[in-house]
């Protein structure tokens, strides 16, 4: 008896080493994300901070140092999403719509349905040559903010239609049956039961979305959005310039003041995406409270 | 009290749907009154567009001229890119832009290009550089490197693995290569010089190609065996970091100066920066305006920005040709 009970001890003893050294495992490997970001985070803070001034808001990009802003590119970035949004919104939980609520499953959705995930992982440079053949080039657009706006729709619309599905899909079964038995339309029902508590889910991943296409450059400078641009633009058809392109740029000089000033620029960038993911959390709690 | 909520956002997404709208619709019509004064730029004040790209060695040197025309000049709104020497002349030869920013000659390929869409162009020197080959500080050996041993280094059939195999007596440490990546004009030059024809360059384990010249900075920074190469301004900002070595050229051994890359000494590896110029886009007052600012003023800007101007009179000449 006494043989068996110190067996069992002793694989009691194991089992928790095992678990001991599993937990040990995991927090390093939380630790090892986090501290690489703090460390990419202190360093920006210590190179960039000094720079941080109201100078970096109201002047154009400079050769000097000390007189360059980021004036251009900031309203460049806001111009973008402000067109970017109404397009991928209604493009993005428009297509969600049809294949949730309105298409048969069948293998063509199927099909679509795949293609749409897979699109999601392209590597966005491909996103900045399609804006070129298509936009720039074919439809004539030139270096303008509407096509570096259309080019950046294409590259977050999986990740909207995606997410946008995702919330429909959470919408229980029932509040739909309940809709058709008091014999409502399938727009009807989609308008009036399935989107309202779908909407803080889609509304979190538009937004997301749209943080994502703001720190976004390669596709941009694919297409050619420049990088001196002295102005701000006048219409939609103005060529324009973005952050992450001007803080690329910097980067790139010889001179040390200038990887300061991108420094200053990222961490402008940081907070810019901060303040986007947070609006995500509000509007997500806030309208989630109300059903 | 549903009813009501889902009214509420229903809204509020309808809101922020027209808001945009609208306000993509109002910059639109803005834009159509900026287009009609574009074409009235006969009078005092200047006013119109002109788009520049290309290389980005010159960039810095063309952004200061635009950057001091802009504020003389409010009406005419110059924009400059950053697409590469290649990139440029393929927007350049389409006549997408008035003018291209160009580390080397235009190639005789992109000539014909050109030539085939109907497109005339100018080409006007603006400043000087010197392709500057440097050493980590902690390298003792190296004193100076000929043209053969910079081949036996970058040549696409080097057979150089230890720095002993470029010069007898060397230390047999493995070199660790930098290089321009193959879309800077810089890389062109340097394989034309070097290596006899563009871009046929080393191509193995040892040659590592930076899309970013500061990456080579720190890397011949960080590694004891390293050498690599860049334009004079990058070596002038980085100075206490790095060991430049002279070139040994068959006449004379030159290290690159301000003086050496003027007078021509640091040849083979000194050369000129280019703006390319679109003739046609030159009848047009704001863009001969803007050339002629380039010109008079960019012997200014080079300084400040780390390259060498022209010979004065080299200028001049180019200013009166304009006018031709």
């Amino acid at each position: 008896m006494s043989i068996l009970q110190d067996a069992n001890r002793e694989q009691i003893s194991r089992r928790r080493k095992i678990d001991w050294i599993l937990h040990i495992l995991f927090i390093a490997a939380t630790a090892v994300g986090i501290l690489a970001l703090m460390a990419l985070l202190v360093n920006i803070m210590m190179d960039g901070l000094s720079r941080l001034s109201p100078d970096l808001f109201t002047n154009y990009p400079s050769r000097m140092a000390s007189k360059a802003g980021l004036k251009s590119a900031i309203v460049g970035s806001i111009y973008m999403v402000l067109i970017m949004t109404p397009i991928s919104f209604i493009l993005g939980v428009g297509a969600a719509i049809y294949l949730e609520e309105y298409a048969n499953k069948n293998w063509l959705t199927r099909l679509i349905q795949l293609n749409i995930s897979t699109l999601a992982g392209v590597p966005s440079i491909v996103y900045g040559i399609l804006g070129l053949t298509i936009f720039v080039r074919g439809m004539h657009l030139e270096r303008s903010l509407l096509s570096g706006a259309l080019t950046m729709t294409l590259l977050v619309l999986p990740i909207i239609i995606v997410s946008a599905q995702e919330a429909l899909r959470a919408v229980p079964r029932q509040r739909r049956d309940a809709s058709f038995a008091l014999g409502a339309t399938r727009w009807q029902t989609v308008s009036g039961s399935v989107l309202p508590s779908a909407m803080p889910g889609i509304m979190t991943g538009v937004i997301l979305a749209l943080s994502r296409a703001i720190g976004e450059t390669a596709p941009l400078v694919m297409i050619g959005a420049l990088t001196f641009v002295a102005f701000l633009p006048n219409g939609i058809m103005d060529s324009f310039t973005v952050m992450p392109i001007q803080i690329f740029n910097w980067i790139s000089r010889p001179q040390e003041a200038f990887h300061e000033l991108a420094a200053a620029g990222i961490i402008l960038l940081l907070g810019l995406l901060l303040i986007m993911n947070f609006a995500a959390i509000l509007l997500r709690n806030k309208y989630s409270k109300n059903l | 009290m549903l009813h009501k909520n889902k009214k509420s956002y229903m809204m509020l997404v309808m809101l922020l749907i027209v808001a945009v709208a609208l306000a993509a619709c109002g910059g639109g019509k803005k834009d159509e009154a900026g287009k009609g004064t574009t074409d009235t730029g006969t009078g005092a004040a200047l006013s119109g567009t002109i788009e520049i790209d290309g290389s980005s060695t010159v960039f810095p040197l063309t952004e200061a001229a635009a950057e001091e025309f802009g504020k003389e000049n409010a009406g005419v709104r110059v924009s400059v890119g950053t697409a590469g020497t290649g990139g440029g002349f393929k927007r350049f030869v389409k006549g997408e832009i008035a003018m291209s920013n160009a580390s080397r000659p235009i190639k005789d390929k992109e000539a014909e290009e050109a030539k085939a869409a109907g497109i005339d162009y100018k080409e006007l020197e603006v400043a000087y550089d010197g392709l500057s080959i440097v050493v980590n500080k902690e390298n003792t050996w190296v004193d100076k490197l000929t043209l053969d041993e910079l081949k036996k280094i970058y040549g696409p059939e080097a057979t150089a693995k230890t720095w002993a195999d470029v010069r007898a007596g060397w230390p047999a440490e493995p070199i660790k290569i930098y290089s321009p990546g193959s879309e800077h004009g810089t890389f062109d030059y340097f394989t034309e010089v070097i290596n006899g024809k563009a871009q046929e360059s080393r191509n193995d384990k040892q040659i590592t190609f930076a899309a970013d010249t500061n990456s080579i900075v720190s890397g011949v920074e960080g590694d004891k065996a390293s050498i690599g190469y860049f334009g004079f301004s990058f070596y002038e900002e980085n100075q206490d970091k790095l060991k430049l070595v002279p070139i040994d050229n068959g006449t004379a051994v030159v290290s690159p100066s301000a003086e050496t890359i003027k007078d021509n000494s640091y040849s083979p590896l000194s050369r000129p920066l280019y703006v390319y110029l679109n003739t046609k886009a030159l009848e047009k007052p704001e863009v001969k305006a803007f050339t002629e600012y380039y010109l008079k003023n960019v012997a200014n800007f080079a300084q400040e920005v780390g390259f060498i101007a022209l010979p004065q009179e080299k200028y001049d000449e180019q200013i009166a040709s304009l006018n031709k």
